[in-house]
């Protein structure tokens, strides 16, 4: 039985799941759940993720959320095939573990109210905070700074391998590139810009875009 | 040789890093990192934690920062001294740890750390007063969380399953400071979270890290 993820295609976190599903090669069904008219927020949908929020999965007997505890799932039990997302000694794993709650705590508190505030607010319509936003773009360059400084060292941020660590920034931090006019907070630092061509270069990741560009619900490897 | 920690008691970080090490019995050093003075920002602990942040460990050559990978790190280094507490045995009963540790950082803690920084952190160490509009929001936000934590823990023992695992322990650190304050009511109110609390703070690991310094 195939995986099912339930989320928005266009939504950051499903696109997440999504990605490192296609990275392993494994097929999955694309449920839609109706952000816009707040399906979301519904007690049927309450049953199965108790906060809200897209996405949630069905994997046989298991219904997981929170799409950084999915990757790491998926990780895990498709870790004979595909890329090693995790690291393989204790020492690589804890670095994968430690760039994983980079991009949870210090990086996506800053990526989600740009993203949230320069292009979700706007396209529905809605007012935004620009001072949020503006506030949240200062401090997710000096935690980009960071990010450069490891990438001159290191080809990806936890090792030279690609991780779980590179994939879980990629959703967001592509809305804020190409939809919040911020490309210049990566192109203006040499290792970041490379790191970034590399990760969005990947054939699994052009596959996730061309996928929810097409609007398909079932995706065979 | 024994790990070291370099953090402070006051940071809620390093008490998770610190619970993980009583829980697996293993030897560490605490070295303190004092904020009064900016060492937090300084070169030395710069190089350790790049964000400037606590806790750093060090392991021989290997140096971690993130307190969850860190507890995770040690986790797994000693499992055969101490309980099993990622699971990393079964698929499925790992992923609800990691699930309900995500949960954790994403929902629980957004609410509760606004509470300790308005009435523990800004009294203690700015003299300064707690926001009480913040305090309330942040209370009520909590309030809704907690909700969702009573619907699980009537179901299941603990969070991830009826296994404890670090996705409850991970909790341990804001809770104590805010169970001493008013917004223990939170708590009290909710008939098994308030079980599952007064289970964790039963934990020897946690009347050793929480009660007086930490020894090696």
């Amino acid at each position: 039985m195939v995986v099912k993820v339930y989320g928005k295609a266009q939504a950051v976190c499903p696109q997440r799941v999504m990605h490192c599903l296609v990275e392993k090669g494994v097929p999955f069904e694309l449920v839609h759940v109706d952000i816009d008219t707040m399906e979301h927020k519904r007690p049927e949908f309450l049953q199965k993720q108790p906060f809200g929020q897209v996405p949630y999965i069905v994997d046989g007997d298991l219904e997981l959320f929170e799409s950084r505890a999915i990757v790491r799932y998926l990780a895990a039990k498709y870790e004979d095939r595909g890329p090693n997302l995790l690291g393989r000694t204790l020492e690589e794993r804890a670095k994968v573990d430690q760039w994983l709650d980079v991009e949870a705590i210090n990086y996506n508190p800053w990526a989600f109210p740009i993203v949230f505030n320069l292009f979700v607010l706007p396209i529905r319509g809605l007012p935004a905070n620009k001072a949020d936003a503006g506030a949240a773009v200062d401090k997710l360059n000096k935690v980009l700074e960071v990010y450069e400084k490891q990438l001159s060292k290191t080809k990806y941020l936890a090792g030279d391998e690609f991780t779980l660590a590179d994939l879980t920034h990629i959703p967001a931090t592509r809305y804020i590139v190409e939809n919040c006019g911020l490309s210049h907070l990566l192109d203006d630092k040499k290792h970041v810009k490379t790191w970034w061509e590399d990760i969005t270069g990947r054939p699994a990741w052009k596959k996730v875009m061309s996928f929810v560009e097409t609007g398909g619900s079932n995706y065979s490897p | 040789m024994a790990v070291k920690v370099y953090g402070a008691a006051m940071s809620t970080a390093t008490v998770r890093v610190l619970l993980c090490l009583e829980e697996m019995g293993a030897e560490y050093e605490l070295v303190p990192i004092d904020f009064s003075t900016g060492e937090h920002k300084s070169p030395p602990h710069v190089a350790r934690n790049p964000f400037g942040q606590v806790p750093a460990f060090e392991d021989g050559d290997l140096m971690l920062f993130e307190s969850r990978a860190i507890s995770r790190y040690v986790l797994r280094k000693y499992k055969s001294s101490g309980p099993d507490l990622l699971r990393e045995g079964s698929l499925e009963e790992s992923a609800m740890v990691d699930v309900w540790l995500e949960v954790e950082a994403q929902q629980y803690d957004k609410a509760i750390s606004a509470i300790y920084i308005e009435t523990v952190i800004k009294p203690v160490f700015f003299g300064g007063v707690p926001d009480e509009k913040v305090v309330a929001e942040s209370a009520a936000k909590l309030g809704k969380v907690l909700d969702v934590y009573e619907a699980r823990l009537s179901k299941s023992k603990y969070l991830a399953g009826d296994f404890l695992s670090f996705a409850d322990l991970s909790h341990i650190p804001y809770t104590h400071h805010i169970v001493a304050g008013p917004q223990a009511s939170l708590f009290e109110s909710r008939p098994h979270v308030k079980a599952w609390w007064e289970s964790l703070a039963s934990r020897p690991a946690y009347k050793k890290v929480t009660t007086g310094t930490p020894t090696s």
